[in-house]
C-alpha cells in the first residue's frame, strides 16, 4: 500500500506541473505568442467533457448494463458534427458582442435583461454545485483506495471532521482558479494559462485511462479476444453485449444521446472552453474530428476493464467504479493505480476549474453586480476604479462554489443525490437549449418566451429530477415518489400525467422540455418583440452578415468620450481603458481622444468593453449611466432594420436582375444561331436560284450575241439557236413561277382556296392534261380508280399541281415509245392514296432522300431533263400542308413509284384563315 | 496546228453554244458533259486549255482543276473556271485551286473569247 504522504504529494505535485503549465502559458500570451492557438489543444480543451464521472463511472456502467455507457459519448460526438452550424455560430456571436458566459449570451440576445440572466446563472449554479461535488467526492474514494485505513494520514484524510485531502484539493484548486481564471479583467479576456493546463490534463487522463485499459487487456488477460471469450463463457457477464431489451431501453438510449448532445455546447464548462476561449473558428474544423477521436480513444477499454473486473473480483464483489483503481491494486501495481489515480485527478480537477470559472462570471456579472450596481449607493457610484470590486467578487464567488460544492459532498455522501448528480445535471443544462438555439436561429423569440421556457423547464426538471434525487437520497419522503405529493397520484413526479413506460431521466427529459419548448413558444407568440428584442436578434441570426461590415446598432447614445473613458476604467483599470479607447480612436482615424466624437459607435466601443468584463445587461445599465440615451422606438428600429432589408432586397434584385440579364444573352445567342444558321440557308437557297437563273440566261445571252454579231450564220443554225433560246426562256419563266410559288408555300402566304375535293376528278383532270404530251412522247398513261371514294377537303388546284408534277416527271424518265405510266389510286377509311409509277430506269436508293432537296434532280446526266428541281419539293410541301405524306420507291432499272397519301376528314384548323374562300 | 480546247459542262445548251463559239474561232473543240468524263479526255487528248464548268455531276469543276493541277503531266493545261455561282468565295477557291482563269455566267462571248486567247497566248 501507498503512503498516505505519498500520495498528497503526489497529487501537490501534479497540482504544481499545473500551476507551472499554467503560468507558461500566459506569460507566453502576454508575449503574445500563444501555446494555445492550435486546433489541437482547442479539440483537447473541449475533452474537459470527460470528468471524473465518466472517468470512473463509464466502466461502473459497463459492468451493469454493457454498452449503455456509450450514448454520454455518441451525443457529443453527433454534436460535434453540427459544430459548423451551431459552435461556429456561438463562436461568432461571442466575439462579436464580447460575450463571456451562457447567461450572458441569453440575457444578450433577449434585450439585455438582468432578470434573465440571473435566471440562467441560478440554473447553472443549482445543476453545477452538485457535480462539483461529485469530481471532489472521486478524488476522495480515490485517495481512500490507494491510502491504507490505518496510515497516519489516513485519519486526516478521511477520518476526522472537516479537514480533509479532500479540501485540501478543493483549496489548491480554488488557488488555481482564481490564480489563473481572474488574473486581470479585460473586455477580450481569455484564460491561455488555464486552458492550456485544461489540454494538458486531457493528455494525462488519456494516458492514464489507456494505460489501465492495456495492462487489463493485455497483461491480466491475453488481449481483448480472450476477455470477451471468457466473458460470454459466463452467462451473467454475456448479457452484457447485447443491448437491453425492451422499448425503454431505447428511449433511454435515445435520451442520453439527446442530452450529451446538447452538453457538449450548453454545459457551462463546455461552452467556457468551446466558445470564450476559442483563439480561432478555424480550430473548429479540425475539433470537429479530433473531439470525438479523443472520446473513441478514452472508451476503447471501458468494456474490456468492466468485463476484467467481474471476472477477477465476482460479480458484486468490488464496486466497479473502482475497477481502474482496484485491478492494479489487487495485483500489487502500486504505481500503475497511482499514474491511473492521477488521471481521475486530472479529470476531476479540469472539469472543477473549466466549471468553477464559468459560472463565477456568470454569477458575478449576471448576479451580484446587477445588484451591486443597482444597491452600491453613492459610495460605489463616486468610486474611480472598481476593478477591485469586481476581482473580489470574481474571487469570492469561485471560492464559495468550492466550498459549496464541498459541503455538499460532505453532507450528501453516498447519497443517490450525488452519484446520479451526472444526468441531473445534464438534464438541467438542457433547459438551456431551446432559449439558445432560438437566439441564433429565430427572431421571434422574445424576453417573455425565454423567461417562461427557462422557468417552466427548470421547475419541472426540478420537480421531476432533484427532488426525486432527494427523495432517493433519503432526505424527503419516500411516499413523495410512490404516492406522490399529499397522496396525489398523477402528481407523482416519476409519473408525471400518469405517464409510465419511460425511466425517470427520460420522462423529466419529456415533460421539462414539452413545458420549456411551450412556453419558450407561447411567451414569444404573446406580444411581437419590442425594439431592444427585435434588435438584438437581428445582431444574433445575422450576425454573419453584421459584423462583417460597420455593425449596426440599435441603441444610440450620445456623450463625452472622456466620460466613457473614466467610465470603462472602473471596471478595467484607468490605464486599460485609456489603452483601448486609443486603439479604437486610432483605427477610427483620430489622434487623440479628445479629438473624438463620441457618436453612437464610440458609445456601443465602450459598452461592449465593459460587457467582457460586467456582463451585457449591466454594461448597459452603467453606459446609460454617463451618456443620455435618446431613446429610439420600434419604429425606429424597424427603420433601420428595413434599411437593412431593403438593401438586401436591392442587391436580391440585382442579383434577379443579372440572373435574367444572363438568361436573355443566352436567348438571344441562341437566336442569333438561328438567324445565323436560317441565313445560311437563305444564302443556300440564293445561290442555287441563282444559279438555276444563271444557267439558262448564259445559253440565251451566248446565242443571242452570236446571232447579233455574225449575220453569216446559216438558216439552220438560226433556227436552231432560236429554238433554243425560247426553250430557255420557257424554262426561265417555269423557274421564276415555281421559286415564287415555293416562297410562298414557305411562308405561308399561300392562299389554299379549299372545299371539298373528290381525287378521281382530281386525276383525271391531270391526265388529261397531260395526255397530249404523252402521245407526242409516244408514252402510255394507264389509270385504275376505285368505285367509291371518301371526298377529302383540301385545294383542287393543288392537288392537281401535285398529280401533275408527279406524271410529268414520269414522263420525263420513262423511255420514249415504250413509256408506260400507271396511276392507281386506293382509299380506305383513313387514308386515300396514289401511286404513279413509271418504267424508267429507277432511282438509286443514295438518290431517293435527294430528289426531295430543292434544286436537285435526279437521271441521267447526259440526257439532263427538264425541270426546275423545285417540282417534287413543292408537292411534298403541298401533300404535307393536307396532312399526308409523299415519298418514292424504286429499284434501279425497276422503274419509280411516287406515293402520296392523304387522311380523310383533314380539316384546315389554321386560325389565320387562309382555308374559306 | 489548232489549238485543243475542252469544253465541260452539263448544260446542253450552254455546250452547244461554245461548241459553236469556239469552233468559229478556229479551235479543235472536245466537249464533255461531267467531271469524270471531263478528267478522261484530259488525259486522251491533252487540250490546251478546258472550259470548265463548276457545278457538274460526279465531279465538280473545283475538284477537276485539282487534279489537273496535281498531276505534273497535265498541269502546263489553262483552265478557264465558268460558274453559275457568282460568289466572291468561288471565285478565290478557284483560283486557289489553280485555274488560269475564272468568268461569271453569263458571260459576254467576246469577252469570253478574249480570255481564251489571252491565255493561250494568242494575240488578239
Amino acid at each position: 500500500m501507498l503512503s498516505g504522504l505519498t500520495v498528497v504529494l503526489v497529487c501537490l505535485a501534479y497540482l504544481g506541473v499545473l500551476f507551472a503549465i499554467a503560468h507558461f502559458g500566459d506569460r507566453r500570451a502576454d508575449q503574445g505568442r500563444s501555446i494555445i492557438d492550435n486546433a489541437y489543444v482547442y479539440a483537447l480543451s473541449l475533452a474537459v467533457y470527460c470528468t471524473a464521472w465518466t472517468y470512473f463511472g463509464s466502466v461502473g456502467r459497463a459492468a451493469s448494463s454493457g454498452i449503455s455507457f456509450l450514448p454520454v459519448y455518441l451525443g457529443p460526438t453527433l454534436g460535434m458534427a453540427l459544430a459548423w452550424l451551431i459552435l461556429l455560430k456561438m463562436v461568432r456571436i461571442s466575439k462579436a458582442y464580447r460575450i463571456t458566459s451562457i447567461a450572458d449570451f441569453i440575457a444578450s440576445r433577449y434585450g439585455k435583461s438582468h432578470v434573465l440572466g440571473g435566471l440562467v446563472s441560478v440554473i447553472a449554479l443549482i445543476g453545477t454545485v452538485p457535480y462539483i461535488a461529485l469530481q471532489l467526492k472521486a478524488v476522495s474514494s480515490g485517495i481512500d483506495l490507494l491510502v491504507p485505513a490505518d496510515d497516519a494520514l489516513a485519519h486526516v484524510a478521511n477520518g476526522g471532521g472537516w479537514f480533509d485531502t479532500t479540501l485540501l484539493i478543493a483549496l489548491a484548486l480554488a488557488t488555481f482558479t482564481i490564480l489563473f481564471g481572474t488574473r486581470h479583467l479585460d473586455a477580450a479576456e481569455r484564460h491561455e494559462g488555464m486552458v492550456a493546463a485544461i489540454a494538458f490534463e486531457s493528455l494525462v487522463k488519456l494516458g492514464g485511462f489507456l494505460a489501465i485499459g492495456i495492462y487489463v487487456t493485455f497483461i491480466l488477460y491475453d488481449g481483448v479476444g480472450d476477455i470477451f471469450r471468457r466473458a460470454a463463457a459466463d452467462p451473467a457477464l454475456s448479457r452484457l453485449f447485447t443491448l437491453a431489451q425492451g422499448s425503454g431501453a431505447y428511449g433511454n438510449w435515445f435520451t442520453l444521446t439527446l442530452l450529451s448532445m446538447f452538453s457538449v455546447f450548453l454545459l457551462p464548462r463546455q461552452f467556457q472552453v468551446a466558445v470564450v476561449e476559442n483563439v480561432n473558428e478555424h480550430h473548429i474544423r479540425r475539433a470537429i474530428w479530433v473531439f470525438p477521436a479523443y472520446l473513441l480513444l478514452i472508451n476503447l477499454f471501458v468494456i474490456p476493464i468492466a468485463l476484467g473486473g467481474l471476472m477477477h473480483f465476482g460479480v458484486g464483489g468490488v464496486d466497479p467504479d473502482t475497477f481502474v483503481l482496484t485491478l492494479p491494486l489487487s495485483h500489487d501495481h502500486q504505481a500503475l493505480a497511482l499514474l491511473v489515480f492521477i488521471g481521475g485527478l486530472s479529470a476531476a480537477t479540469g472539469m472543477v476549474i473549466v466549471e468553477t470559472i464559468a459560472v463565477s462570471t456568470m454569477v458575478c456579472n449576471d448576479l451580484v453586480m446587477p445588484l451591486v450596481l443597482r444597491y452600491g449607493g453613492q459610495g460605489l457610484a463616486r468610486e474611480r476604479d472598481l476593478t477591485g470590486l469586481l476581482l473580489t467578487i470574481r474571487r469570492g464567488a469561485i471560492l464559495l462554489i468550492l466550498l459549496l460544492g464541498y459541503v455538499y459532498f460532505r453532507v450528501a455522501g453516498e447519497a443517490y443525490a450525488l452519484v446520479g448528480i451526472g444526468l441531473i445535471s445534464f438534464a438541467a443544462v438542457a433547459q438551456f437549449a431551446p432559449a439558445l438555439l432560438g437566439a441564433m436561429y429565430w427572431r421571434g423569440g422574445t424576453h417573455l418566451g425565454a423567461m417562461g421556457g427557462l422557468s417552466a423547464g427548470f421547475l419541472v426538471w426540478g420537480y421531476t429530477l432533484l427532488l426525486p434525487s432527494f427523495a432517493k437520497s433519503g432526505w424527503l419522503d419516500a411516499s413523495f415518489l410512490t404516492e406522490g405529493p399529499w397522496g396525489i397520484g398523477w402528481l407523482r413526479p416519476e409519473h408525471l400525467f400518469g405517464m409510465t413506460g419511460l425511466d425517470s431521466l427520460s420522462h423529466a427529459l419529456f415533460w421539462s422540455l414539452f413545458a420549456n419548448c411551450g412556453a419558450y413558444l407561447v411567451g414569444s407568440a404573446l406580444r411581437p418583440p419590442n425594439a431592444a428584442e427585435a434588435g438584438q436578434a437581428t445582431m444574433f441570426v445575422d450576425v454573419a452578415r453584421r459584423t462583417a461590415g460597420v455593425g449596426t446598432s440599435f441603441w444610440r447614445g450620445t456623450g463625452q468620450v472622456r466620460d466613457l473613458v473614466t467610465l470603462v476604467g472602473r471596471f478595467l483599470g484607468p490605464q486599460r481603458a485609456e489603452d483601448a479607447f486609443l486603439r479604437y480612436a486610432r483605427l477610427r482615424g483620430w489622434n487623440n481622444l479628445d479629438e473624438m466624437e463620441a457618436d453612437p459607435s464610440v458609445v456601443q466601443f465602450a459598452e461592449i468593453q465593459l460587457a467582457g468584463a460586467i456582463g451585457s445587461a449591466s454594461a448597459r445599465a452603467m453606459v446609460a449611466t454617463t451618456v443620455k440615451e435618446e431613446v429610439i422606438g420600434i419604429d425606429e428600429v424597424m427603420e433601420i432594420l428595413d434599411e437593412a432589408s431593403q438593401v438586401r432586397a436591392y442587391s436580391h434584385q440585382l442579383e434577379e436582375k443579372s440572373r435574367a440579364l444572363e438568361a436573355a444573352t443566352a436567348e438571344l445567342r441562341a437566336a442569333n444561331e438561328r438567324m445565323k444558321e436560317l441565313d445560311r440557308l437563305k444564302d443556300d437557297f440564293m445561290s442555287s436560284v441563282s444559279h438555276e437563273l444563271r444557267t439558262p440566261l448564259t445559253s440565251i445571252r451566248a446565242f443571242s450575241e452570236m446571232l447579233c454579231e455574225d449575220p453569216k450564220i446559216d438558216l439552220e443554225d438560226r433556227k436552231r439557236f432560236l429554238g433554243i433560246i425560247v426553250s430557255e426562256t420557257v424554262r426561265l419563266t417555269r423557274l421564276v413561277n415555281q421559286v415564287l410559288d415555293m416562297a410562298k408555300i414557305e411562308s405561308g402566304h399561300v392562299e389554299w382556296q379549299n372545299a371539298e375535293v373528290d381525287l378521281r376528278e382530281v386525276i383525271t383532270q391531270a391526265v388529261d392534261s397531260v395526255s397530249q404530251m404523252l402521245k407526242d412522247r409516244g408514252q402510255d398513261v394507264h389509270v385504275v380508280v376505285p368505285d367509291t371514294v371518301p371526298i377529302l377537303w383540301a385545294d383542287r388546284d393543288r392537288l392537281v399541281q401535285v398529280v401533275l408534277n408527279l406524271l410529268s416527271n414520269g414522263s420525263k424518265f420513262a423511255p420514249k415509245e415504250t413509256g408506260v405510266l400507271d396511276v392507281r389510286m386506293t382509299a380506305n377509311e383513313e387514308h386515300v392514296r396514289v401511286d404513279v409509277t413509271d418504267n424508267g430506269p429507277g432511282i438509286a436508293e443514295a438518290e431517293q432522300g435527294l430528289i426531295f432537296e430543292k434544286f436537285r434532280q435526279g437521271g441521267d446526266i447526259r440526257d439532263k431533263p427538264q425541270g426546275t428541281g423545285l417540282g417534287l419539293p413543292i408537292s411534298r410541301q403541298i401533300v404535307e400542308h393536307f396532312g399526308g405524306r409523299l415519298w418514292v420507291t424504286s429499284q434501279v432499272g425497276a422503274g419509280a413509284t411516287f406515293s402520296f397519301e392523304l387522311p380523310v376528314g383533314w380539316r384546315d384548323d389554321a386560325p389565320d384563315g387562309d382555308a374559306q374562300p | 496546228m489548232a489549238n485543243k480546247i475542252l469544253i465541260a459542262d452539263d448544260e446542253q445548251n450552254i455546250v452547244i453554244s461554245l461548241e459553236f463559239l469556239m469552233k468559229r474561232e478556229g479551235f479543235d473543240v472536245t466537249v464533255a458533259g461531267d467531271g469524270e468524263e471531263a478528267l478522261k479526255r484530259i488525259r486522251e487528248i491533252r487540250p490546251d486549255l478546258v472550259l470548265l464548268d463548276v457545278m457538274m455531276p460526279r465531279k465538280s469543276g473545283f475538284e477537276v482543276c485539282q487534279e489537273v493541277k496535281a498531276d505534273s503531266e497535265l498541269q502546263a493545261t489553262k483552265i478557264l473556271m465558268l460558274t453559275a455561282k457568282g460568289r466572291d468565295t468561288e471565285v478565290a477557291k478557284g483560283l486557289a485551286m489553280g485555274a488560269d482563269g475564272y468568268m461569271t455566267k453569263p458571260f459576254s462571248t467576246k469577252e469570253l473569247v478574249a480570255k481564251v486567247k489571252t491565255l493561250l497566248g494568242l494575240g488578239a
